[in-house]
């Protein structure tokens, strides 16, 4: 799950141009969007198709997007739990 | 050029002559009678090959790019995109409706609008135009200013001539630029509107932001789910007070507001403030209170996100009784730059009609703000018609038109 | 009818242009000439940033920089001149959907792809809910939102109008504009160039500060008709061509340049001519630099280094006027003058 976790960190920060951030800045825990990492909709949008292109999940409302990327550990457990790929 | 730049607000604006395909009709009287049948022409797309034809509903003009070709006389090697052959349609049909001709010595401007521009050829032959002489003619054609330069070049319109680009408020934008350089003197008459064509580039666009619906559309529809795309073109001729002694004017172009949201790139804030200061200003330059408004021809997309917030800020406007309603985007699609443009061809037709068009597949009202659009034909008396275009990038943009 | 003048003007280009005291040019060379980038984290928060294509990190700098020039916390109208718009992303999404087939797309480049992305951009980072406009015409982007801007102080006493120029290289379109140039042996000789220049409006008189006489667009006018046109424009402003000191012009080395040898034909000899595009390269609004330099000019008082080709002989700065057209077409005359 740790090497998930981390894979996660990683691929957000490429995806979503975190240029300024490192894996090691984002916390398991943390709040990805509003307060914390302060992410968008058009992020979670970006987020929904890394699901499907790396992990084979396919999520066609987007309002469920907010529960699943709530933190790393969230969205960690949900993919270990529906991934296809 | 007017002999003297006068700085007259009283200037009214009147609008002379109407041009419009879309969806729902290639002319004038195509889309008027569809209207009145509450025919919509939303279906399945046909003159685009992409994957997403399954998932989508959109709706397309119902003429092939080679029957525009032929009806607008245009010799075959031509680098017209879709966007300039729908354009050139319904700017013709316009300038013909108002019986104006460019040789007569009144300077005449042109205001555009478009976002797709050439993108319809564009993205076909990209990869091609290193190597394919035959298709390097439409790199030129792919800014927004080309589908312009071309109208504007057939009508025989030399002097001042522009493009508007605010995602789906451009052609409200386009309209209301015109009235200003009426109102300033600058013209004494402007043919204005928009254009925009379907393209795969869109399509893949909207399919991203997953606001696009597999059905036809249901503006203000408590379980709406989204867009259905369409293309169209529409123009305006646009004249001062003075010019119409002898003329047949449609109606006037009374009021207009432009304002931005400032909130996010692409979704709306939940007071819908932009919206708000947009119909705020409009009404405020019509001299009129939102009492004197009989119908408001929404933006209306039908994403869960704009019917909202453009609930709240007509909430916010109109207090209680709300003004009748309605967004046609259920019969023509959101066409993007041009909504704006055939939206108020559509209004004019309304205070002309005296009817309120219906909006097409509403069942239930929204909970938050509990606004229920006429659904059915409604003949009412109707003196002012306000319409709404809001677009990507925050710019929302309201347009007031009246009977005097 | 109020007067306009210009508060302040900012330009990112090929030149060391942004936030200089005093301006030396430098003539560039190539196919093609990136803009010289200043600090953006200097003025763009980084969660805005990381989404941003150089037209809007341009854009949304060079505004941000005019607006602290002219001691403006908000500006009244956002108005924004592209001719290109947002190409990168445009580009981006293109190819996006052509490689993958349309599939596993994402949105952020196609969001950033609309040609009013960057006086969105402006807006979102003020929270301005200020009139927005944004114009796509060729050649005539800018003046178009300059007119618009003008039109707004002359007639609707609206004060504090930013107003600006954008346009980005992108990766490969501009490749194809080149190779159809290049094959023309009457093709542009510039660079194609990239950059950004803002302006703030306002109807307050400043002691030496340059007021904006007026603009006026063609759509189309024959080499021909151009001594008339321009006769025309001067004398709505009371002006004729001896008023003039300096001729900014947009020379950009295709055939065309024609145009600008009717115009300087018009004038006295000892006007003073100056080109410009063989500093910043030839775009669409390019002639925002045009004005820039102009601005620059009556501000100062003196040519920037390397801008005189010849010994000028008007000693004269107080009366510009600047000419651009493109392929022919699309042209348009701006009038300055210092206060």
């Amino acid at each position: 799950m740790s090497e998930l976790k981390q894979e996660l960190k990683e691929k957000i920060i490429d995806i979503l141009n975190l240029e300024d951030l490192s894996p090691s800045d984002i916390e398991d825990n943390d709040a990805l969007f509003g307060d914390g990492l302060g992410l968008d909709s058009i992020d979670a949008l970006e987020l929904i198709v890394m699901l499907d292109k790396d992990f084979g999940i396919q999520l066609t409302d987007p309002k469920k997007g907010k529960e699943i990327f709530k933190s790393i550990s969230v969205l960690a457990d949900y993919i270990a739990e529906h991934r296809k790929k | 050029m007017p002999s003297t730049e006068k700085n007259n607000a009283n200037r009214g604006v009147a609008i002379t002559g109407m041009g419009i395909i879309s969806a729902i009709g290639n002319t004038l009287e195509d889309n008027r009678l569809s209207l009145l049948s509450s025919q919509s022409g939303i279906g399945d797309v046909t003159q685009i090959k992409t994957k997403q034809a399954s998932q989508i509903k959109v709706g397309e003009v119902k003429l092939t790019n080679d029957e525009l070709i032929d009806q607008l006389n245009l010799l075959k090697d031509n680098n017209f995109t879709r966007t300039a052959l729908l354009g050139l349609v319904a700017a013709k049909e316009a300038v013909k409706n108002s019986g104006i001709s460019m040789d007569d010595s009144v300077e005449t401007g042109f205001i555009s609008a478009t976002s797709v521009g050439g993108m319809d050829k564009t993205e076909i032959h990209l990869k091609e135009f290193p190597s394919k002489k035959e298709t390097q003619k439409y790199i030129s054609s792919h800014h927004a200013g080309d589908s312009t330069q071309k109208i504007a070049d057939a009508l025989g319109i030399n002097g001042f001539v522009t493009t508007i680009s605010t995602a789906c408020s451009s052609a409200a934008n386009a309209i209301m630029l015109g009235a200003r350089m009426i109102t300033s003197g600058q013209l004494d008459r402007v043919i204005v509107g928009g254009s925009d064509a379907l393209s795969k580039f869109t399509i893949n666009g909207f399919k991203t932001l997953m606001i696009l619906s597999d059905e036809v559309c249901a503006p203000f529809d408590a379980d709406r789910k989204g867009l259905n795309l369409g293309e169209a073109a529409a123009y305006l001729v646009l004249e001062s007070d003075e010019m119409t002694k002898n003329k047949n004017v449609l109606a006037y172009l009374t009021g207009y507001g432009n304002a931005n949201d400032a909130f996010h790139q692409t979704a709306s804030s939940e007071t819908g403030e932009g919206a708000f200061l947009a119909m705020q200003k409009a009404l405020q330059v019509a001299d009129l209170k939102s009492s004197d408004i009989n119908y408001v021809n929404a933006h209306g997309t039908a994403t869960p996100n704009n019917d909202l917030s453009e609930s709240v800020a007509l909430t916010r406007i109109f207090g209680e009784p709300m003004s009748d309603f309605s967004s046609t985007k259920s019969f023509t699609g959101h066409t993007l730059a041009a909504a704006g443009a055939i939206e108020a061809v559509f209004a004019v037709m309304s205070l002309q009609e005296q009817i309120v068009w219906p909006n097409l597949n509403f069942k239930s009202k929204i909970e938050e703000t509990g606004l229920k659009p006429t659904t059915t034909l409604k003949n009412k008396h109707i003196q002012n018609v306000l319409s709404n275009s809001f677009g990507f990038g925050g710019n929302c943009s309201t347009l007031i038109f009246s009977k005097r | 009818m109020t007067s306009c003048y210009i508060h302040s003007a900012v330009s990112i280009s090929a030149q060391k242009s942004f936030e200089v005291e005093q301006l030396e040019l430098v003539e560039i060379s190539g196919e093609k000439v990136e803009a010289l980038a200043p600090n953006y984290k200097d003025f763009i928060s980084p969660m805005a940033l990381r989404r941003m294509a150089t037209g809007v990190k341009m854009g949304v700098a060079a505004a941000s920089k005019a607006l602290q020039n002219a001691n403006i916390n908000e500006p009244n109208a956002i108005l924004t001149g592209t001719g290109m718009g947002c190409i990168e992303d445009t580009e981006k999404f293109l190819n996006s959907i052509i490689a993958n087939d349309e599939a596993f797309l994402t949105p952020t480049s196609f969001i950033q792809s609309t040609h009013n992305t960057v006086g969105a951009q402006i807006a979102l980072g003020l929270q301005s809910k200020a009139y927005n406009n944004t114009y796509v015409h060729g050649a005539l982007s800018f003046e178009s939102a300059l007119l618009d801007g003008l039109l707004m102080v002359q007639n609707e006493e609206t004060n504090n109008v930013l107003v600006g120029g954008i346009d980005e290289l992108g990766t490969e379109f501009v490749d194809n504009v080149r190779m159809m140039e290049d094959q023309n042996p009457n093709g542009i000789k510039v660079p194609i160039g990239e950059g950004a220049s803002f302006f703030v409006l306002s109807s307050e008189k400043k002691h030496n500060g340059v007021e904006l006489l007026g603009i006026k667009t063609f759509s189309k006018l024959s080499i021909h008709s151009l001594q008339d046109a321009l006769i025309a424009f001067l004398s709505h402003h009371h002006l004729k061509p001896d008023s003039i000191d300096v001729l900014i012009l947009g020379n950009n080395g295709d055939s065309f340049d024609d145009y600008y040898e009717e115009v300087s034909k018009a004038f006295p000899q000892e006007t003073t001519n100056l080109s410009y595009k063989q500093f910043c390269g030839e775009f669409y609004t390019a002639s925002a630099f045009g004005l820039f330099l102009g601005f620059e000019i009556l501000k100062s008082q003196q040519i920037p280094e390397g801008l005189l080709q010849y010994k000028a002989q008007k000693t004269s700065l107080k009366t510009i006027l600047l000419y651009n057209q493109f392929k022919g077409r699309d042209h348009s005359f701006i009038l300055l003058r210092q206060c």
